[in-house]
């Protein structure tokens, strides 16, 4: 756990733990057979066993148990040899079964950590555990006592996130949640969208004078569903904490919603505080066995992670760290990025040409694994090594980086369309720096006292040449011509 | 075609059937005919599904008429316990809280019986949820004993035990948490057999008590339980705990055991002669052992010191798994629901509170008493702990001998509301049967004679896990050697 960079409490210390669930994204659900795809008509994606009819039993799907495995693997958890499910008790409309399937005393990993930076700082934040478990419907309330459940989401694979209290500030506690969103894309379990509710999390927040040992009380904030949510939800709690500790009041131990809204968290008011879940080990699934063979396959195929990235962009790749982390924040961007350098452009004018062309012209950066995509990695690739070897300027490169993407072309395309082919000829060059110091006698004269005027003759060049002329040449003609 | 006739087996009317010498349908009617007229006073269907049966049967002919096999059990009419998931059918587990439930499902049971061929007459009454020794729990009404209608049938599987005995299908379908298969059997004087635990699939029975619960056949003969059994077994993708082993060769091994038993070594455990138990019942058992004996096995005593530890274990454990399989009848989704809840808690309480009998209320809060957080380890955690002594004891005895056999039931049938004043006193009817299921180890009952009063007895053997084929071989051998298989309880037609 390294220092917060953000703003400390000059007299608290914040104290965060966070629960995060991220749905995986398997074809069928976690114990039956009904397709996970989201946002289907209400009811439509269903079978006996996800509804808990009477007699039906569950059976693991394998696919979620890899991607819970892959979790583990890239957070660098204990995977259990062996783990087995519990029974979790309670009644909810939007639970069939009047328990939910989850992981309690067996969970499949253990330990391990979230790594991220923050402003370029390192962060480290310690997990708990990773269980996996079933989820629950939707209740939907339609008009004043009337209420419908949807059980399209029951089912679906889960893992929650559990992680140990080390988070010290609301921006960290956001940056947690968006490294973890980054570790599901790149491992390909899942699609991380806070929004549709694929990635959800709950804080825990308390708060402690400097200096304390003992935990101060907890309150836990849920309804949070976008990472700048998190962000304010936690940073309106370390307020509103603060504010009842320095009045001497105390904190109550109980579960706030955040109300987006109104930018506030609020009592649930609900009887949860007591429940007792019953947990008991699930006698319809036996002990899940992971054993060395089967992890050693999945390590095998597990993919390059964003640290290792980041490793790699800022070691050999000589990348700055801020365009480093730039390019790993997403699975589709350093992938995009890879292939252009592949394609035999060099790192860093690559990094550039990502990062200040291509990302500002999407607004989801996962559109760069798609494969309709207006520049792809090899065309990027050609366009760069086009201004390396000093076909075009940079300039002009930038103005037919704005044809390809406009008109899915290629750059030697429109160069050879547009005749764009910088002049590098040195004897037409030479002819035309000639008439330009031919017709500014005045400033020929002046140039031994004022050598700031070579901007002034490039320019006059380049003109002539309809900015086709390669700068580099025109300086050097120029200076032997005027010296 | 007589239902009652010696001939009215699997063993005669399969082969028949695929001979096309016998018409399926002639046997449907045969037995639908004889439901109509017996079972106003036996009770033991819940639900008789003629059409179903006829179109079955039908359905088999045009097969056989085709040159088509239909299976091993081609037109052999089967009554379906209440607890297993018919597609299309109602099914209510005898409780009114699945009052109009129609699964929109098959249970993998039915399913594989249906595929080889089997004509389901209806479904058959239980005790609600399979929660008890009596069938007095059922909802929809009690079944009599047909030897003396003065008597319960035994439970949960009463239904099943009173069709079989007399003669209203061929054989039935049953489920056993803590000899509900083994305990009517015995008392209505037929076979039975609860199996390994995941040789035959749960899936479409409704549960009781998951770890518990074992579904299994009834028949009039050792051979017909273990054709159903042969059927009935086998890996199921939708059990997660159902086995892969093959399915053994049941049927064969009833009949091997017609040459006798040389060579078998038959285990007798101290702890099942336990005070308590019927003189009479007792006088079968040890007859039962020598005629065993007679045919050439090896009688050898054993002990199965934690015996006395399963009543308390069981109920530990099946009330638990119970509350807790029982948490989804909330009248949110299916079933019975409380007109016109004014809140949720309400919808929940009231829906529960009418549609629950007395024995899965008793069930679901002592279950929800044993699972409370932090009472856990006191109560579940210790009878894990105990099941698994009661295991090992039966691994220990398996090192000895090849099956087990002892009594069934410690006392003959008893009278209806004998026992309903005193749940514990109903509890101890399991005392014999109980510590297999939570072993997990099979167990068939078969008729062993009777009291002077005329009410059947049963013979219970045990085998070694998968040991169904040793099981069968020794029931085979004794009903070989005896006639108490051949006896009929009287016809009642229409006495009430």
């Amino acid at each position: 756990m390294s220092a917060p960079a953000t703003a400390m409490h000059p007299k608290y210390e914040v104290v965060i733990g966070l629960e995060v669930h991220v749905q995986l994204a398997t074809k069928s659900k976690v114990f039956s057979w009904s397709s996970t795809a989201f946002g289907a008509e209400p009811n439509t994606q269903t079978d006996p066993v996800c509804l808990g009819m009477p007699g039906t039993l569950p059976v693991l799907n394998a696919g979620a148990v890899e991607a819970a495995v892959r979790l583990g693997l890239a957070a660098g958890c204990a995977i259990r040899p062996r783990c087995r499910f519990s029974r979790k008790h309670y009644f909810y409309p939007d639970l069939p079964k009047g328990f939910q399937i989850s992981q309690f005393d067996e969970p499949i990993c253990e330990g391990g950590a979230i790594k991220f930076r923050l402003h370029g700082e390192p962060h480290s934040v310690r997990l708990t555990r990773i269980h996996m478990e079933e989820d629950a419907g939707k209740n939907l309330h339609a008009a004043a006592g009337v209420s419908f459940v949807d059980y399209n989401r029951a089912g679906v694979p889960l893992c929650e996130i559990v992680s140990e209290p080390d988070v010290r500030s609301a921006e960290e506690a956001a940056e947690y949640v968006r490294a973890i969103r980054a570790l599901v894309r790149y491992l390909g379990i899942g699609d991380g969208n806070m929004e549709e509710g694929s990635l959800r999390c709950d804080a825990n927040v308390s708060l402690r004078l400097h200096g304390a040992k003992e935990y101060g009380t907890k309150a836990e904030i849920k309804n949070m569903n976008s990472f700048k949510n998190v962000r304010d939800a936690v940073e309106y709690e370390v307020k509103r904490q603060a504010s009842l500790l320095d009045k001497g009041e105390r904190v109550v131990q109980e579960t706030r919603l955040w109300d987006a809204s109104r930018g506030v968290t609020q009592s649930m008011r609900s009887k949860e505080q007591a429940h007792d879940y019953k947990y008991f080990p699930e006698p319809d699934l036996p002990p899940l066995v992971v054993d060395e063979a089967y992890l050693a396959q999945v390590r095998a195929s597990q993919p390059e992670l964003p640290e290792d990235r980041f490793a790699r962009y800022t070691g050999k790749d000589g990348l700055s760290p801020q365009d480093a982390g730039v390019l790993v924040a997403d699975r589709e961007t350093a992938a995009y990025f890879d292939a252009v350098v592949k394609a035999g452009a060099p790192g860093k004018k690559a990094a550039n040409w990502v990062i200040n062309e291509v990302l500002a012209r999407v607004a989801d950066p996962r559109a760069l694994g798609g494969a309709d995509l207006a520049v792809p990695a090899a065309a990027l690739a050609e366009l760069v090594n086009l201004i390396e070897g000093g076909t075009l300027s940079g300039k002009l490169g930038k103005d037919v980086f704005a044809k390809m993407w406009a008109e899915k072309r290629t750059a030697g395309d429109i160069v050879k369309a547009e005749g764009l082919t910088q002049v590098s000829d040195t004897g037409a060059l030479e002819e035309a720096c000639k008439r330009v110091v031919a017709a500014n006698p005045e400033e020929a004269a002046r140039f031994k006292d004022t050598p700031k005027l070579m901007g002034f003759f490039v320019g006059a060049v380049m003109k002539e040449t309809g900015g086709k002329a390669n700068p580099k040449a025109v300086n050097e003609i120029l200076r032997r011509l005027l010296g | 075609m007589d239902p009652r006739a010696a001939t009215s087996t699997i063993a005669s009317i399969a082969p028949a059937v695929r001979a096309g010498k016998v018409r399926a349908r002639e046997v449907a009617d045969a037995y639908l005919e004889r439901i109509a007229r017996e079972d106003a006073a036996l009770g033991c269907y819940v639900r008789v599904d003629a059409e179903g049966a006829r179109r079955s049967a039908d359905a088999v002919d045009a097969a056989v008429k085709a040159g088509r096999d239909p299976g091993p059990l081609a037109g052999v009419p089967l009554g379906i316990k209440d607890i297993f998931c018919t597609k299309g059918v109602e099914t209510t587990c005898a409780s009114k809280i699945l009052r109009g439930f129609v699964p929109p499902y098959e249970s993998t049971v039915t399913a594989r019986l249906a595929g080889a061929g089997a004509v389901s007459l209806g479904k058959l009454n239980m005790d609600e949820f399979a929660m008890g020794s009596s069938n007095e729990n059922s909802a929809v009404g009690t079944v009599k004993n047909p030897w003396s209608l003065a008597h319960v049938p035994g439970g949960s599987s009463g239904g099943s035990a009173a069709a079989v005995a007399a003669s209203l299908c061929v054989g039935a379908t049953g489920t056993d948490t803590g000899g509900s298969i083994r305990q009517p059997a015995a008392l209505c004087g037929v076979v039975g057999i609860k199996p390994t635990y995941g040789r035959v699939s749960r899936y479409g029975v409704i549960a009781f008590a998951s770890s518990l619960d074992h579904p299994g056949p009834f028949a009039r003969t050792v051979e017909d339980t273990a054709t159903l059994l042969e059927v009935m077994s086998g890996l199921d993708p939708l059990d997660a705990t159902s086995v892969p082993q093959p399915v053994g060769a049941y049927a064969k091994a009833a009949r091997a055991g017609r040459e006798g038993l040389n060579g078998v070594r038959v285990g007798v455990p101290a702890e099942y002669f336990a005070a308590g138990m019927d003189p009479e019942i007792e006088a079968a058992v040890r007859a039962a052992h020598d005629e065993l004996a007679r045919a050439g096995a090896k009688l050898v005593p054993v002990s199965l010191p934690h015996t006395k530890y399963a009543i308390a274990t069981y109920y530990l454990v099946c009330t638990a798994e119970a509350s807790s399989n029982l948490a989804r009848y909330d009248g949110v989704k299916y079933g019975a629901r409380t007109a016109d809840p004014k809140s949720l808690e309400e919808l929940y309480s009231r829906t529960r509170g009418e549609g629950f009998g007395r024995e899965p209320k008793r069930r679901i809060m002592l279950g929800t008493y044993v699972l409370r957080s932090g009472y856990y380890e006191a109560y579940y955690g210790k009878a894990l702990r105990a099941r698994r002594k009661i295991a090992d004891d039966f691994t220990a005895a398996f090192s000895q001998c090849d099956v087990l056999v002892t009594a069934t039931s410690p006392v003959p049938a008893f009278k209806f509301g004998e026992r309903m004043g005193d749940p514990l006193q109903m509890y101890l009817a399991d005392v014999l049967t109980v510590a297999p299921n939570l072993a997990g180890i099979p167990a068939l009952a078969l008729p062993c004679g009777f009291t002077k009063a005329g009410l059947p007895i049963g013979l219970q053997v045990m085998g070694p896990p998968l040991g169904e084929e040793a099981c069968f071989r020794v029931a085979g051998a004794y009903e070989s050697r005896t006639q108490w298989h051949e006896r009929r309880p009287p016809d009642v037609g229409g006495a009430r």
